[in-house]
């Protein structure tokens, strides 16, 4: 009976779909033969598939409610054996590390110029996302202007190059500091406010930021942008176009590296604690001598900091920026990319990072219904697997301290 | 005994009700009081004001330091408060339950020491060393609460009455001078309470601490106290020993009525 009315519940499903996607999927226009072409198999196929998928994603469900022992679902038996493998065995980490590792420093002698670049870009939205997870994941301060950071460290590095001639590796760290004193600017106004109204003013402060690039054309250059944005030199060489790919790729991987080692011992220091404290409750915080106001500018300036780092980054990689690269969309890609990966989890954010830009890049074979498949693949990931990638993994790290007295 | 907190005519006024009336309270060190009174009397608003989160409308909140320096605590935000020396725990367990029980003492050490930003990613020596004793103060503290079994179990996993203990292990971890317990034994079978009488004199000898505390379990707060405010419609109606409060006709209407 059961089998039944889940296939009937299918079938309207599908019927649903069908009428939706009619429009776009059956109705074709060619306006100069002025000609309708009616693609009736389109509809057969929107039909059977999102009756299938209905179908299975219930199933599915049905299955991991149903079951309290979840030993013999795979999914089940990865999600409880995996994690608890990986963390307790050391030898596998290191395996996991150096296959890693390697990969990735080997990657750009295996792959085109192209691919290089996008795993560079792939691996700047690594610290993006690490930085916003000191925000969102640790301090739980949702911030939805993340971006306006990323803005400030580019126009940070391509303004002061213009009018002073600035180079890259001088840039990086004026970047950061701007992004961080921002990131205190923004932390002021908010430090009373908490969950959806705080996530409101961050949005306002993001589209702030852009809209002012956008319009102050004597400061920014406006809508227009600045080109010839210098590459990072590399001392006493000139470089040639692979190559100066190939030491951004490099610049990129070790700025990811820096990122995950400061990250990790912010977490795990007395700040990293009080962040966590300030997350789980506000006011028993505040009663235990935390004081919230520099809790939570630290975490905003820290956060940002890494933004303003990744921004010259970004500026001196693509060489021309305009505000149309730091939209809201932007601030919404990274938040993503911390919640698909797990908040608070460094690991998790790094795949979520990896994941969320390779896969759209990598579904190009599937040209039309890229975004679809990897639209697809975030529901049915938040569905099954909301808390993230990784479900903090920082949990397990304090287990072994307090054994100093043993016999 | 020299008293080391003493509050003088402390007012709170929300709108137009009056939940404190010119209330005054003295605690001597090393001295355990009780305040009680019917619910609503104002004993947690009396404790909200002490402990910083509200902001009294008149009166004065002065703490006498072990140097013998006395302080006006009213206006000072909470965790200046807690720094000042008055740890606090609360009626409803606000633990930090995402987070192991030692961490959550841990947090307690939090005001005592200074680690910044560069101590986090650089770890110095000094750094190094600070944290190490965090974690031993912390460890030394949970034995004493006989929690040292769960440390590292996530807070939230622990028994109800672990859960109130944790609580006030955190709480002494922000080495206080007094401390406010709000109904400590609230939702505690009478076996537990009777644990508590005892753990909560064993606190106040070996930590050195004064306690104030809220309770409605009269046993606890006769055996435990050494005096006892009682508390009615925002004012101080008795103060006394138990002996005293008991037969006090004041307090009996306040409890029973007419």
């Amino acid at each position: 009976m059961r089998v039944v009315s889940e296939l009937k519940r299918s079938f309207w499903v599908a019927v649903w779909f069908m009428l939706l996607t009619f429009p776009i999927m059956v109705i074709k226009v060619d306006p100069y033969e002025k000609l309708i072409f009616w693609r009736w198999k389109n509809l057969f196929l929107v039909g059977a598939g999102s009756f299938i998928i209905s179908f299975a994603v219930r199933f599915l469900m049905a299955k991991t409610d149903g079951r309290n022992n979840k030993k013999k679902h795979l999914f089940g038996v990865l999600q409880r054996y995996l994690p608890p493998v990986c963390l307790h065995s050391p030898r596998i980490i290191y395996f996991c590390l150096f296959f890693a590792g390697s990969f990735i420093v080997g990657f750009p002698f295996l792959f085109s110029a192209y691919q290089v670049n996008i795993m560079t870009t792939a691996l700047l939205y690594v610290v993006l996302g690490l930085g916003l997870n000191i925000v969102v994941g640790l301090a739980g301060l949702l911030d939805l202007g993340y971006v306006a950071f990323y803005a400030v460290g580019a126009y940070s590095y391509a303004l002061l190059n213009v009018h002073f001639g600035l180079g890259f590796w001088m840039a990086l760290p004026v970047g950061a500091l701007f992004a961080a004193l921002f990131g205190v600017l923004l932390g002021f106004p908010v430090l009373r406010l908490r969950g959806d109204y705080l996530a409101i003013v961050t949005l306002g402060f993001g589209e702030i930021i852009r809209l002012v690039l956008e319009n102050w054309n004597e400061f920014s250059f406006g809508p227009s942008g600045i080109a010839n944005i210098p590459k990072p030199a590399f001392p006493g060489i000139k470089l040639s176009m692979d190559q100066a790919t190939l030491y951004m790729y490099f610049l990129a991987l070790l700025l990811v590296c820096f990122t995950i080692f400061v990250v990790n011992r912010l977490q795990d220091s007395r700040i990293g604690r009080a962040w966590i404290a300030l997350r789980e409750d506000e006011i028993a915080c505040q009663s235990m001598g935390i004081d919230r106001t520099r809790t939570k500018l630290s975490a905003f300036a820290l956060g940002a900091t890494w933004a303003g780092m990744v921004g010259v980054f970004f500026a001196a990689k693509t060489t021309f920026i305009n505000p149309a690269s730091f939209t809201f969309l932007e601030s919404a890609v990274i938040l993503s990319i911390v919640v698909l990966g797990g908040m608070g989890s460094t690991v998790g954010v790094v795949i979520g990072a990896l994941i969320f830009i390779l896969l759209p890049e990598y579904l190009r074979a599937f040209t039309d219904f890229r975004m679809l498949i990897f639209g697809a693949v975030m529901v049915i990931m938040m569905v099954f697997r909301p808390q993230g990638i990784i479900s903090n993994v920082r949990r397990s790290y304090r287990f072994v301290k307090p054994d100093h007295e043993a016999p | 005994m020299g008293e080391i907190l003493s509050v003088e005519k402390l007012t709170m006024i929300f709108g137009g009700l009056v939940a404190l009336d010119r209330v005054d309270i003295t605690v001597g060190s090393d001295e355990i009081v009780a305040l009680i009174g019917p619910n609503g009397a104002g004993k947690t608003t009396f404790f909200n004001c002490l402990s910083g989160i509200y902001a009294p409308t008149s009166g004065g909140i002065y703490l006498t330091n072990r140097r013998g320096k006395r302080d006006r605590l009213n206006d000072l935000k909470p965790n200046k408060v807690t720094e000042k020396g008055i740890a606090r725990t609360f009626q409803n367990i606000r633990l930090f339950s995402g987070m192991t029980v030692l961490e959550n003492v841990m947090i307690g050490c939090h005001c005592r020491n200074k680690a910044g930003i560069a101590g986090a990613i650089f770890r110095f020596a000094a750094t190094k060393n600070e944290e190490r004793r965090i974690v031993e103060k912390s460890y030394a503290l949970l034995e004493q609460m006989g929690l040292d079994q769960y440390v590292n179990e996530f807070a939230r996993n622990l028994p109800y009455g672990a859960q109130r203990r944790l609580e006030l292990a955190r709480a002494l971890a922000t080495e206080p001078q007094l401390l406010l317990l709000d109904e400590p034994a609230a939702g505690m079978n009478p076996k537990e309470t009777h644990e508590l009488n005892g753990l909560i004199a064993r606190v106040r000898d070996k930590n050195k601490v004064s306690v104030l505390l809220i309770e409605h379990d009269m046993k606890l707060v006769m055996d435990v106290s050494d005096r006892i405010y009682v508390m009615d419609y925002g004012r101080r109606i008795a103060h006394g020993t138990a002996k005293q409060v008991r037969n006090d006709p004041v307090v009996i209407k306040a409890y029973l009525g007419e």
